[in-house]
């Protein structure tokens, strides 16, 4: 695929590549608090599963010298990251309890 | 791989309790007026924050000579800059122009912080400029004002020192003890080697509640248990609901204190006992499952100072607003508690590694930190709840439990300092 975003190798999660390749916290805590349990329930049951490989996949390249579909392929897991807590524990897109506290990730070290 | 061990009681001084070890703490239970009187924010802030050390940051922001940030403190009324002059000298001053009070370093809102490097610093205003150490070196028009030495128009410097690479601000006019005495033995023995830990994470939150309510929240480890049962399957086992969770070890000395507890980190547990992402991640509440190169072999000095077992982190609570969290794998925290009001604060956290070595490391991270704020907003709900039942005034005095040692330190610690202002004053 000309426009694919992802390596090949990991092609089956193309059609999640345009929505959750997202590289600061910020954007993907607004995703997550915008997204549908169901949605995030299908990201999630695709990826997860693909998690170990996709890790195997970027050690082979230095951190900080990513081609930019493996960076893409980082950004989906940092997404992974973010969906797990609602999929795993709280059942629902945020977190219980939290009244109108929020932080915000001012500084994020990204490769 | 094993499960986890059912609570632990650990051994008391001899008096019996921690609390009564410290019998000027005394037992009864405490007020907490002063986390919801305005006036006592305004005796907190001239008698402990306008005394008192107070980390403003660490030395790796400011890598280069000319290097600069600004820091806003409220509760001090002002902005600072903090700067690494030509000689290298970490200095502080007030960012305030002295020609007619404009700030002087802001970029496009003068409310927000900014950080940057420069040759000196020129107002935005007129024009006067500065250089890195304070002087006063331009006058635009300098002929036409009246009698003007630049040497009495400096910046307003403010009491600037150093310790282990962090930043520390005072804003007395003369402090009465160095930064070396006011940080005491129990904190300056910690030889920490924070600069190896450069991969920096910054949190900040805008929260409503007493900095104290909040301080006390992450200074006692009696809360987790119930308010993190969720998310943490160990917590979330009969044993912990049931029985809670025990601290091994506190210590206070002056205004300070530390906290110690068992570790619960490396994936030695069964794997029912981690959520499914921190297995695959290898990572947690706990930080990165594998052990940093810092904490191979000895641990640093001046940490686990109760010298326990199965040690699994300390959380030094540096007087006022400033707490380290050491963690068993070689990572460390810092939380700092800026009041902006009686019922309001920013809270900060910083999280620092050493820089990932490969892309499994800093995925670790990236989920180490995720897990931080899953918690830090459960307990900020709370928070705000817990404000509003104390500014209900329904209760007076609340009961603190051995557990709960830190909360009232700090609260007897708040009211000596204030208490000492308040003579001070009256002595004229």
């Amino acid at each position: 695929m000309a426009d694919a975003l992802l390596p090949p190798e990991f092609s089956d999660l193309e059609p999640f590549a345009k929505t959750w390749c997202l590289a600061s916290e910020p954007e993907r805590y607004a995703k997550r608090l915008a997204s549908t349990m169901e949605e995030m329930q299908a990201f999630y049951d695709a990826i997860f599963p693909r998690a170990e490989a996709a890790i195997a996949y970027l050690d082979t390249f230095p951190l900080h010298d990513l081609p930019d579909d493996a960076r893409r392929l980082m950004h989906l897991l940092y997404s992974l990251i973010m969906v797990s807590f609602p999929i795993e524990i709280w059942k629902q897109p945020c977190i219980p309890d939290t009244g109108t506290a929020s932080f915000e990730l001012k500084i994020e070290p990204i490769p | 791989m094993q499960s986890p061990k059912p609570p632990k009681q650990y051994p008391k001084p001899p008096e019996g309790t921690w609390t009564e070890h410290y019998p000027e703490l005394g037992t009864a239970p405490v007020s907490y007026e002063s986390c919801i009187s305005p006036e006592f924010y305004q005796l907190e802030r001239e008698a402990i924050f306008k005394r008192a050390w107070l980390n403003v940051g660490r030395i790796e922001q400011l890598r280069r000579r000319g290097s600069f940030f600004t820091k806003n403190l409220a509760v001090a009324s002002t902005s600072l800059i903090v700067v690494r002059g030509t000689d290298d000298k970490i200095r502080a001053f007030h960012n305030v122009c002295r020609h007619r009070g404009n700030k002087l370093v802001w970029t496009d809102h003068p409310g927000e912080e900014t950080s940057g490097t420069c040759r000196q610093f020129a107002c935005k205003y007129h024009g006067w400029r500065y250089e890195l150490d304070g002087r006063l070196s331009y006058i635009l028009q300098e002929g036409e004002f009246f009698g003007i030495d630049k040497a009495d128009y400096g910046l307003v410097p403010v009491h600037c020192d150093v310790w282990k690479g962090f930043i520390f601000v005072n804003f007395a006019k003369e402090p009465k003890q160095t930064l070396t005495e006011f940080l005491g033995p129990m904190i300056t023995a910690i030889d920490y080697p924070f600069e190896k830990l450069t991969e920096r994470y910054y949190y900040r939150g805008d929260i409503r509640s007493n900095w104290k309510v909040f301080l006390d929240a992450f200074q006692e480890f009696y809360h987790p248990p119930i308010l993190h049962g969720h998310q943490n399957p160990v917590m979330r086992g009969a044993d912990y609901q049931e029985q809670g969770f025990y601290t091994m070890h506190f210590q206070a000395e002056g205004p300070h204190r530390v906290g110690s507890t068992s570790g619960g980190a490396g994936g030695q547990l069964v794997p029912e006992f981690y959520n499914p992402i921190e297995r695959v991640m290898r990572s947690g509440l706990f930080g990165p499952w594998d052990v940093s190169e810092i904490v191979t072999g000895q641990l640093p000095p001046g940490l686990n100072p109760g010298n326990k077992k199965r040690w699994g982190l300390d959380s030094f609570q540096i007087f006022p607003n400033f707490a380290i969290v050491f963690w068993e794998t070689g990572w460390y925290l810092t939380y700092h508690y800026w009041p902006t009001a009686h019922d309001r604060l920013l809270f900060e956290a910083n999280a620092y590694f050493t820089p990932p070595r490969s892309v499994r490391e800093h995925l670790a991270q990236q989920l180490g930190i995720a897990t931080i704020k899953e918690y830090a907003l459960q307990d900020c709900g709370t928070l705000e709840a817990t404000q509003m039942g104390l500014e209900s005034r329904a209760i007076s005095a609340f009961p603190l439990g051995d557990q709960e040692f830190m909360c009232r330190h700090l609260n007897k610690v708040v009211d000596d300092w204030v208490r000492d202002y308040q003579r001070s004053r009256a002595d004229g």
